[in-house]
């Protein structure tokens, strides 16, 4: 059978990347709605899917699209949306029950200036804290951080693999400037792609419990249509999936929820480190933003401050020991981020006694390395 | 011993619905996938589709980019007197000024490279064709990218069907660059007593 994965060496922007990720993740659904600067992952993927035996549907609006994925995900597929700011806070109440029905799916916003429509075509990443509480209630959510067209391909299937193997929704928080840039991405063959697909069910239909967990906390999913008894509700749920509107069983399901994304934070948690060995301040990024850190760190070295780089490729959940143990040998951290300082207090929350800083920007362009530059000679008078 | 950074970084601008980001896509792209080297494309645009003001910024390097703006630019190319006046400051000192020459009016500070790239795609019947052209005079006259790599990322970037018509439009374009250059040579060694 000829290989849907385009083998080889292509110059594409961030956007096209990430519709090929879902393409070789083995991704056969999207719904979704055109919105700047996501448009071009929708545009790519409508192209590709009829192509690989997918369906494509432009959905009236981003509340249909989200409720799509998770109907798709239900018979058995793997679905995908993108959208940007706008469409992402329409998308949040379904995010929820895709939380709650443990509906693997993934999520792409190629994040904008908000708040409202912003500016459109230019690049942001201020809604990281929106993916984390967005949707109401207590929950555990995965978010990645790709940094260029590359990782908009890598991390995409990285998404679908967690959102398979975890059975929740992973967003992948990219951003305008990511998502149009226009890079070299290599893209591997089919056989050297790893991708991992949701545990089903084995046995008797009859004595099936759909959410009872199997070793690492998540339950098998049957599709609609495999003959097992399947209930989806967004209500609180017992093993059967059946609504019991008691405290044991919110307990049960809270339990479940939280926990299997916090006893796997070492699967989940990616991280990348650069010349840290040594660093008196470390800083913390992510997406765009983190190749100005990269580039800061560069020439901070030149200078001699002794300047590392942490940077978070999953910010959801966040790698909190990692800040912890840094705290405990370092002068102090600078988070940059294209917001007024979002990741900057969860970083402030585990770094204890020693000093954060942020180098921020309400939106619309990308952080200068010298802005990292500045706060760190003052944070090191 | 590692190897020397060299890194040229390139402004194209113009209006919207010039292909303004597509001519820094083929340059990227040459340079990427042609010449083997490490390239950024990044964009701003607004949000019109026609007529805003369009900028593609375009960083080719032996080593990955990290940063991927222009700080300043080694080559500027201005499809529009506006992108001009917004850009030219952003060029060095010793760097390419191209431009459309029927479009911009440098302000005769340091000397310039023009073509009539909109008036030479008219000729040939397609004006949207004038990026290509100005492909083709930018890769005659910069060192950016070779021009066997820039032929083929054309050849891929173009629709189906009109991969011919946009190659002779990058030859065109590259021609008058060759003789552009040795009118300059010939000035240089004064060969020729006539300013132009």
């Amino acid at each position: 059978m000829k290989s849907h994965v385009l083998t080889g060496e292509h110059f594409i922007n961030g956007d096209e990347a990430c519709a090929e990720g879902a393409i070789a993740a083995g991704c056969k659904f999207f719904g979704g709605y055109p919105i700047t600067p996501a448009t071009e992952v929708a545009e790519q993927i409508s192209i590709r899917l009829p192509q690989v035996g997918g369906t494509f549907i432009q959905m009236e609006d981003e509340i249909a699209a989200m409720t799509s994925i998770l109907g798709a995900a239900w018979t058995g597929v793997k679905s995908m949306t993108a959208t940007s700011g706008p469409g992402f806070s329409l998308m949040m109440e379904t995010v929820g029950l895709a939380v709650v029905t443990e509906t693997p799916c993934v999520v792409v916003n190629v994040q904008r200036a908000g708040p409202s429509t912003g500016l459109p075509t230019q690049g942001a990443q201020a809604d990281m804290m929106q993916a984390r509480w967005g949707s109401h209630g207590d929950y555990e959510i995965i978010a990645l951080a790709p940094s260029s067209p590359q990782e908009m391909f890598d991390l995409t299937i990285t998404a679908f693999n967690l959102s398979e193997t975890y059975r929740t929704p992973v967003f992948i928080m990219s951003d305008e400037i990511v998502g149009h840039m226009s890079e070299k991405v290599i893209i591997p063959e089919a056989r050297k792609i790893k991708t991992v697909s949701r545990p089903r069910p084995t046995g008797r239909k009859d004595r099936f419990l759909p959410y009872k967990p199997g070793p690492n906390g998540v339950a098998p999913m049957p599709a609609i249509g495999d003959g097992y008894n399947v209930h989806v509700t967004g209500l609180t749920h017992d093993e059967k999936g059946y609504p019991v509107m008691s405290v044991e069983t919110q307990k049960e399901m809270m339990a479940r929820l939280l926990g299997k994304i916090r006893n796997n934070l070492d699967d989940i948690i990616l991280t990348e480190e650069h010349r840290l060995e040594d660093a008196d301040i470390v800083v913390v990024s992510y997406g765009v933003s983190a190749r100005t850190a990269y580039t800061a760190v560069e020439e901070a070295r030149q200078m001699g401050i002794k300047m590392g780089l942490l940077r978070l490729i999953t910010v959801w959940p966040f790698p909190e020991e990692k800040i912890r143990s840094l705290a405990k040998r370092v002068k102090g951290f600078i988070t940059v981020e294209i917001n007024m300082g979002q990741i900057c207090r969860e970083v402030q929350r585990f770094a204890g006694l020693t000093p954060t800083y942020l180098a921020g920007h309400p939106g619309g362009a990308i952080i200068p390395p010298e802005d990292v530059l500045k706060i760190a000679k003052e944070a090191l008078a | 011993m590692t190897k020397e950074i060299q890194k040229q970084e390139v402004i194209v601008t113009g209006f919207g619905g010039q292909g303004i980001v597509l001519a820094g896509k083929i340059l990227g792209m040459a340079a990427a996938l042609g010449d083997h080297k490490e390239s950024t494309l990044v964009q701003s645009y607004g949000p019109e589709s026609r007529g805003g003001a369009c900028c593609a910024q375009v960083i080719i390097s032996n080593r990955i980019i990290q940063y991927p703006y222009v700080k300043t630019a080694d080559a500027l190319i201005c499809m529009s007197q506006s992108a001009y006046e917004k850009y030219k400051d952003q060029l060095k000192p010793e760097g390419y000024l191209i431009t459309d020459r029927d479009l911009v009016t440098p302000d005769g500070c340091r000397e310039f490279f023009d073509i009539p790239a909109t008036r030479m795609a008219e000729e040939l019947g397609r004006k949207m064709m004038a990026n290509i052209i100005m492909l083709g005079f930018v890769t005659a006259i910069t060192a950016l990218v070779s021009k066997a790599a820039a032929q083929e990322a054309v050849q891929s970037s173009v629709p189906k069907g009109t991969e011919e018509m946009n190659l002779k439009a990058f030859t065109k374009g590259f021609e008058y660059g060759v003789s552009k250059l040795k009118g300059k040579e010939k000035k240089a060694t004064g060969q020729i007593g006539v300013t132009s």
